[in-house]
């Protein structure tokens, strides 16, 4: 649980050199969330990293999130302060049919294979990434499968009611 | 006539002629699915490129389809040479969702089994370093003692590897006294084995010449790369989830968290050591302490009803149906919840949309962020190093590819 004083500085370190870039923050359940623009998501996770005030030096995820209704991907980073043992998550949204975002490999090596990962899951292109292919699904694959058009069983099944039983 | 071509020499702009080696897809010595393509200037590595995915399952995908008590065997198939802390720790991280209070009891019987799957996990780890060095007799006499560790599983839940343990709010039934019987018995046979196995290992000369200075990486590469768990630790940093973040009354017990200096082979290899001593000492502890109460939550949505009032009671009938099909209410919300695997801070990051199903699940998969690291650690050791550098990263084929 973080302290309403330690959100605010944050906020403030971020506001200090990238104003206007947050688009709105608050705690989601214990975990305080900050939702920013995209462009420059990767010189503001650099700025945090470096500030004396914030240090946050770990980047525990990172994952990608579909919403087919608002035509939105979003991209999530997950950032720890190992020293004060804060947890901050910085969400961005992105257009669905162009999910482009800056890299963040020049800040954490570990952004490799994540950055990788939600390319192959959500084709979410990492501009400057070293070697932007796909992970864990074969190469030659031409979706992406975690996007929520892909649905997951034979839609064309007839045994299965899916009014009763939801989605 | 025909006449024969002589393969051409393949000579490198810098004049050396280098070899490319395929360890892998299936070498026995990588101990899972592991592909590396290796080029090598003698028998030093040059670069090492790295394929995974050959066993990829979709597991995030699949969990979409899926009700929340349906994601647990899942979770078996992720780190499955510690299968009982992913389930417990997608159990609380639904728990955590849904806001649910557990008994103190509960929590003290998922400390054990969450500690008798690190010491289980450990003991594969370290006995396969032993063999990869060529010591084979320390991984038979442990590899007996993983197998009690499997017995009090099946007492529990009745299956050994993929595990399946416990249910959302708590366990399908107590430890039945057969259970903790095996549990004393492991607490009573481990010790010895396992001075024994360090009298084989840890001063071993042949041991500590092969393994101190091997597969090396210092403690600010290992943040960078986001390392958790023993490897972390053996690097010098002394996080553990369980201390930063306690869950499940992990603040309840006395324990050190051990940490290396150089990161390399042996420095993992003592960590994962003094943790199974450690993990020993939280399971005596927590059975002295185990308070009384109930093994589960009061959680009807969750925990299947006894079978008696199944067929006498309306109520139970509907709560069962309910749970067999998956129709339970889950609460909007966004939550992650993390806990120490044996390979470090496994994380499940869950959306949901208040349908039968999470809308997003995302795991945090420690083997899978680590391995990243692994083209760097090998890069300039030779050919042997490179085998046990992986074999002491205890990469988890499930847990890498999901």
């Amino acid at each position: 649980m973080m302290e309403a004083a330690d959100q605010q500085k944050i906020c403030a370190v971020i506001n200090e050199k990238f104003e206007g870039e947050i688009v709105e923050s608050g705690m989601i359940r214990d975990f305080y969330t900050i939702v920013l623009k995209k462009d420059k998501i990767t010189d503001i996770i650099g700025y945090l990293y470096h500030h004396a005030e914030t240090k946050f030096q770990f980047l525990t995820t990172l994952c990608g999130i579909h919403y087919p209704d608002q035509n939105q991907i979003a991209v999530m980073y997950q950032l720890h302060n190992l020293h004060t043992n804060q947890r901050l998550r910085l969400k961005i949204f992105l257009p669905q049919d162009r999910p482009e975002v800056n890299t963040l490999t020049s800040v954490f090596a570990a952004a490799n294979w994540m950055e990788r990962e939600t390319y192959d899951f959500f084709g979410v292109n990492f501009i400057g990434h070293p070697n932007l292919k796909r992970i864990l699904n074969v190469e030659d694959m031409i979706i992406h499968p975690l996007r929520k058009e892909y649905p997951l069983e034979d839609q064309t099944r007839e045994d299965k009611n899916d009014s009763m039983f939801g989605r | 006539m025909i006449e024969i071509q002589q393969p051409k020499e393949v000579i490198a702009p810098d004049g050396k002629q280098y070899s490319y080696l395929n360890l892998g897809p299936t070498h026995p010595a990588t101990h899972g699915i592991f592909q590396n393509v290796l080029k090598l200037d003698g028998e030093v590595i040059v670069e090492s490129t790295p394929t995974i995915g050959y066993i990829h399952r979709a597991f995030e995908k699949l969990a979409e389809r899926r009700p929340f008590g349906q994601i647990t065997p899942i979770t078996d198939r992720l780190n499955y040479c510690s299968a009982p802390i992913n389930n417990i720790g997608w159990h609380m991280a639904v728990e955590k969702l849904m806001g649910v209070d557990i008994p103190k009891r509960v929590q003290y019987l998922r400390v054990i089994i969450m500690e008798l799957a690190r010491i289980s996990d450990h003991i594969i780890c370290n006995a396969v370093i032993g063999v990869d060095t060529g010591a084979l007799t320390g991984f038979v006499y442990l590899f007996q003692q993983r197998e009690l560790v499997y017995e009090i599983y099946e007492e529990i839940c009745g299956t050994r590897l993929t595990t399946n343990i416990g249910r959302i709010g708590g366990f399908e039934r107590d430890f039945s006294p057969k259970a903790w019987e095996k549990i004393n018995r492991l607490l009573k046979e481990l010790p010895e084995v396992l001075k024994e196995f360090e009298g084989l290992l840890n001063r071993n000369r042949i041991f500590m010449d092969r393994t101190i200075g091997a597969g090396g990486i210092s403690a600010e590469r290992a943040l960078n790369y986001s390392f958790t768990g023993p490897n972390l630790r053996a690097a010098g940093i002394d996080y553990d989830v369980r201390v930063m973040n306690p869950y499940s009354s992990y603040q309840d017990f006395d324990f050190i968290i051990p940490v290396g200096k150089n990161g390399d082979v042996y420095d993992r290899y003592m960590v994962r050591q003094e943790e199974m001593w450690q993990s020993l000492s939280i399971i005596k502890q927590a059975m002295d302490k185990l308070p009384e109460g109930s093994y589960h939550a009061d959680v009807p949505e969750f925990y299947l009803p006894p079978k008696e009032q199944v067929y006498n009671n309306i109520e139970a009938l509907i709560y069962h149906f309910k749970i067999v099909m998956g129709e339970t209410e889950i609460p909007k919300g966004e939550i992650y919840h993390c806990v120490e695997g044996a390979n470090g801070e496994l994380g499940f990051y869950v959306i949901s949309d208040g349908g039968r199903t999470p809308y997003r699940l995302h795991f945090r998969r420690p083997c899978f962020i680590f391995y990243q690291a692994y083209p760097e650690i090998v890069k300039g050791s030779m050919l042997s190093d490179a085998i046990l550098t992986m074999s002491s990263m205890n990469v988890i084929a499930g847990e890498l590819d999901a």
